[in-house]
Order: structure tokens, then C-alpha cells, then sequence
């Protein structure tokens, strides 16, 4: 049990007053992670949402227990990194942004000389190797080196790695990141299975598609601090509208068109590219907008995603 | 996975236990790359004997009492040979294979995913090393064994030992150097500025009385001489108490610096 009286009992991770930072190569401080509380519960997909930079892979290099904690408590399963790193890292799943993987052996032995780090005996970690090809789907590239796979198949390899001690949390950082689409929605499919069978999965992530899809409850960050935290639904029904007109004018109209047309939603945002209108309606935007006798190049009317509640909470764009 | 036990758990890994289960990943790497190690482990070393030894050492003349004690330079050249060697070895499996596993292939960062610890991954390469350096020098006093260079058999067993420490108090400080510096540009240093004039200077092919005063006390302050005069002085039955326990404790307390400068030096990396 924590020894700290304010975490709750059944946070997998609590976080209080959370901070971290390096000193980078030319010798300045870096404040990657300010002070920012957190608590993840049993069972859920908790994920950290924010643009490159933000604190997201600092923080989870700090709950895997391999980068230590700077200033604030950290408890994860109860334990403090700081002491039992070891016991907490055995009870992790980590599936890191980069791909560590062994390129020179093939996917089978991957897993089975990972496996053995955790102490697993010889015939308990192969049988587990062959289970867990099996559900990223790999089986048939069991005896394949690494080197010659597909983005996306080394991806689900590196998550069957990080299963094979059966973790209590599984820890992906920007799991999709560089997968193509089809790619991306296989791995989604997994770890929706994993969701199920009861794993606590934390994700960062920089896709807003990838929070909305994936995460029970979100917080999103910037600059090291965290701006608001919820569930996506909740997020987007607090920060923004339901539905958004995005209409694209002439280069260089823009700051002057929307002038024009800033009393026709609740809130108004200009892009290098294009205007963004919140409303309740976006097709009555539209409407409105061409009576006034604007002629937009393109307009299109969709929802409100967690990238406006972004824009929103930051004035920035999560994607450049 | 379903039930969680929130207990604390103060269980580390035990130095062995951390080290015995990377014994697979190590013998996994050693069955990849044994073949292509060959020549340099095995092979070159023999043809410096023949060239050097047999060759060129048809050539010296000299009374014993030149050579050290060496009844012919073969028997002088054999034990600095493999002490020289063993220096080789061990640097080049902790240079580019620290390099790599902290900058290339990120075997390290994988495996400190798991409950090893930065200490664990530094004393199972060094192990890795021990068995790289034994097995080279091993293969270099059985094969030289009938060629009549050694005056005792046991003689060449203390040595062997002596070897391996010779190459390790290498070892652990270019592990250290390796998990240091961020480009492999700055191997180009230790191999220029330190190997090659240790391999060539430290009394591995020539007494260094010949050197003159002031180079004779720097090629005895070289760890390398330590580890080259200790297994000579074994090879040839000509053992100064004095000398050898010097020896002795030089290169043992060069490695043990080294090795915990190498895990301390390891574990500030990998924490960034």
C-alpha cells in the first residue's frame, strides 16, 4: 500500500506535484514536466494528449520507472520509483516511441531473450512468445529477422515484447506515430483487446483521432503543464461546440473575412489557411456566410474534435 | 491480470541474478558473430607469433639475461603477446558494442525496461569481455604449449589469470569511456593516443630497459607493462615476489576503479 495518505488506493498511477528536468547539451535547464498531478485507475486507457515537447515522453520515462523524478511524489502500484524500481519495472509493460528492438535476430528470438530478463523460466517464456505472435498476429513471421518487417509489424512485435511478463499497465508512447492508416487501426483493434482482458494502458500521443479512439479519460498537455484533463467527450463539450465551419479563403483574406463573419459563431480561430467557426450549427454558418455575399473556396462542416479543444485551451494547432 | 496485488516489493535483483539473465541475450550475440571473430581472436594473433617470434627472432641473439630470462625471444615475445592481445580484445568489446547498445540498436534501453538495472547491463557485458579475453588467451597458450616456451605448466595457468585480469582493467575503463562520450568519432583517441603506443612501447616485443630512464618509467606506470612483466615473469618460471605482488595489485585495483567508474558512468547516461 502507498505510504502516501493522499493517493488514492486504487490509483495504478498517482502522481502529486510531478516535475522534471535535464540539462541539455549546451549546458541550459530544461523544465520539461512543471508540476502536474495525475491519477490513473484500474482498468482504464489513460492517455496524454499535447504537441512534440510538451512533457509527455519526460513523464513517461519517469513512470517506467527509468528516469528519475526530478521534484513531486510518484507512486506507481503503490511503490516509489525511487526505491523499487525494479519490482515496479516487473509489473510494466513499456513499449517505447522508438523501436528497440534486436534487428539482427528474428522476431522469435526478440521475444524470447526479452522475456528471460524477467527471470520467466525457459519453457514458460517460449510458450508465451508463441501466444502472443499469435495475438499481434505475427505467427508467420516467427522465424523472420526483424530487419525486413513492415513499420507497423515491428510495432506489434515491440507490444508483444511488452506483454510477455503480463504487466498490470502497459505503457505506449505515441504507439502509431509514423504507422500507415491501416497499420494504425490493427493496432487500435489490439489494444482494445487488451482494454478488455483488464490491462491499464496509458498512451501519449500527439493524433487527437488516437486519444478520441483510445482513452477512456485524457489529459492534455503543453508545455510541461497539463491544461485540462477529462474524458473526451467531456473535454470537447466544455472546450468547444459541436460543430465546427471550416472555410477556406483566397491567401491573405483571411484576418479580414473574418472580420466580417465573427459574430456568426461562438468563437472564431484563424489559421495561416483557414477560418474555423464554432457553432452549435455549421451548416447555418455556411448559409450565413454566403448571404453576406462571401465566396469561400472550400467550406466543410464537421464536428469538434479534441484538436479544438487544443487550439482552444493552447491558440496552438497539435500537429504543425 | 485481472487482480492487482498492491504490495511493495523491496526485491532488487541480486549482481548474479542480474547478470544470468542476460546469459541468453550473450549467447544469442556470441553465435551470431563467433565466425566473423575468428581471425581476429584466433587467427592474427598466431601470425604475430610466427612473424615475430619465429621470423624476426631467428634474427636475435642474445643471452638469456637481455630477454628477461627468456631462453630464445619466442619465449620473451609469447607472454607479451598474449597480455598485449588480451588488452586488444577487451577494448574492442567495449568500445563499438557500448556505442551501439546505448546509441544504434538501444539494447540497453530495452533492457532496462525490464527489472535489470543499469549495473546489471555493465556487468554482464564485462562478463561477456571475460569470456571473450579468456577464451582468446586460452587458445593462445594451448596452441604455443608444445612449442616449448613456457618452463613449467603451471606456470602458464597463473598467467592465464593474470591475462584475463590484464585485459579487464582495460575493459571496464573503456566501458566507462564508451558510455561517456556521444559519437564513436572519439574512439579514434584511445585507440591512437592509447592502444597502439601501449600495445607497441609497454615490453610486449622488447625489455624496456631498452628505452632509456625516462620512458621506462612511463612504460611502467602503463597498466599494460603490469599485466605484460606478470605473465612473463609466470610463462618463464622467473617470478620476483615483490614484482609480481606489485603487478598484482595494479592491475587489480585499475579494475576495480574502472568497474565501478563504469557503472557509475553508465547509470548517469542512461538517467537522462
Amino acid at each position: 500500500m502507498s505510504d502516501s495518505t493522499d493517493n488514492p488506493p486504487d490509483a495504478m498511477i498517482s502522481a502529486r506535484g510531478l516535475r522534471k528536468s535535464f540539462t541539455d547539451k549546451g549546458g541550459t535547464t530544461v523544465e520539461a514536466v512543471k508540476g502536474i498531478d495525475i491519477d490513473v485507475r484500474r482498468g482504464e486507457a489513460f492517455g496524454f494528449l499535447g504537441p512534440n515537447g510538451a512533457g509527455k515522453s519526460s513523464t513517461m520515462r519517469m513512470i517506467a520507472a527509468v528516469s528519475p523524478v526530478t521534484g513531486g511524489e510518484l507512486r506507481i502500484l503503490g511503490m516509489n520509483p525511487a526505491e523499487h524500481g525494479p519490482a515496479i519495472r516487473s509489473r510494466l509493460g513499456v513499449c517505447p516511441q522508438e523501436d528497440t528492438l534486436d534487428n539482427e535476430l528474428n522476431v522469435f528470438d526478440n521475444l524470447y531473450i526479452y522475456g528471460r530478463y524477467f527471470g520467466i523460466p525457459k519453457r514458460e517464456v517460449r510458450e508465451r512468445a508463441e501466444e502472443l505472435l499469435e495475438f499481434v498476429q505475427l505467427t508467420e513471421k516467427r522465424d523472420a529477422k526483424v530487419e525486413g518487417l513492415s513499420g507497423g509489424m515491428k510495432r506489434r512485435l515491440t507490444i508483444a515484447r511488452s506483454l510477455l511478463n503480463r504487466p498490470d499497465i502497459l505503457l505506449l508512447d505515441e504507439p502509431t506515430t509514423g504507422l500507415d492508416p491501416q497499420a494504425r487501426h490493427v493496432l487500435w483493434d489490439r489494444l482494445f483487446r487488451l482494454k478488455q482482458q483488464g490491462v491499464t494502458l496509458v498512451i501519449t500521443t500527439h493524433y487527437m483521432d488516437e486519444a478520441e479512439q483510445l482513452c477512456d479519460r485524457l489529459v492534455v498537455m503543453d508545455r510541461g503543464l497539463i491544461a485540462a484533463e477529462g474524458s473526451p467527450l467531456d473535454l470537447i463539450r466544455e472546450h468547444s461546440t459541436r460543430e465546427v465551419a471550416e472555410l477556406r479563403f483566397p491567401v491573405g483574406d483571411h484576418e479580414a473575412t473574418a472580420e466580417k463573419i465573427a459574430d456568426l459563431g461562438d468563437r472564431l480561430e484563424v489559421l495561416p489557411d483557414r477560418l474555423l467557426v464554432y457553432a452549435a450549427n455549421g451548416e447555418h454558418v455556411v448559409e450565413q456566410v454566403h448571404q453576406r455575399g462571401l465566396r469561400p473556396i472550400a467550406t466543410l462542416v464537421r464536428r469538434s474534435t479534441l484538436e479544438d479543444v487544443f487550439l482552444r485551451l493552447t491558440g496552438r494547432t497539435l500537429v504543425d | 491480470m485481472a487482480t492487482v496485488e498492491m504490495t511493495r516489493d523491496d526485491r532488487r535483483l541480486t549482481p548474479w541474478q542480474g547478470v544470468v539473465r542476460q546469459y541468453d541475450y550473450w549467447a544469442v550475440v556470441y553465435l551470431r558473430t563467433w565466425k566473423s571473430s575468428i581471425i581476429t581472436s584466433f587467427a592474427s594473433p598466431l601470425l604475430y607469433v610466427l612473424a615475430m617470434g619465429v621470423l624476426l627472432g631467428g634474427f636475435v641473439h642474445v643471452s638469456p639475461s637481455r630477454l628477461e630470462g627468456a631462453p630464445s625471444y619466442l619465449a620473451f615475445i609469447v607472454p607479451g603477446l598474449v597480455a598485449a592481445q588480451a588488452m586488444q580484445t577487451a577494448m574492442f568489446e567495449t568500445t563499438y558494442p557500448v556505442m551501439g547498445a546505448l546509441k544504434w540498436h538501444k539494447s540497453f534501453y530495452a533492457q532496462l525496461a525490464s527489472p535489470l538495472e543499469a549495473r546489471d547491463l555493465a556487468n554482464a557485458m564485462l562478463a561477456f569481455t571475460v569470456f571473450r579475453v579468456g577464451s582468446t588467451a586460452a587458445v593462445y597458450f594451448l596452441v604455443m604449449a608444445p612449442f616449448g616456451v613456457f618452463a613449467s605448466w603451471w606456470g602458464p595457468v597463473l598467467a592465464f589469470v593474470a591475462t584475463v585480469l590484464t585485459g579487464m582493467a582495460f575493459a571496464t575503463w573503456t566501458f566507462a569511456f564508451s558510455a561517456h562520450i556521444r559519437s564513436e568519432a572519439s574512439f579514434g583517441l584511445i585507440f591512437r593516443l592509447g592502444l597502439i603506443p601501449m600495445f607497441l612501447f609497454s615490453g610486449s616485443f622488447f625489455p624496456i630497459g631498452n628505452l632509456g630512464p625516462v620512458l621506462e618509467a612511463v612504460a611502467k606506470v602503463t597498466p599494460l607493462w603490469h599485466g605484460v612483466n606478470l605473465t612473463r615473469m609466470l610463462c618463464l618460471d622467473n617470478v620476483d615476489g615483490t614484482t609480481a605482488l606489485v603487478n598484482l595489485a595494479v592491475l587489480l585495483a585499475v579494475l576495480l576503479v574502472g568497474w565501478w567508474v563504469a557503472i557509475r558512468t553508465l547509470e548517469r547516461r542512461v538517467a537522462q
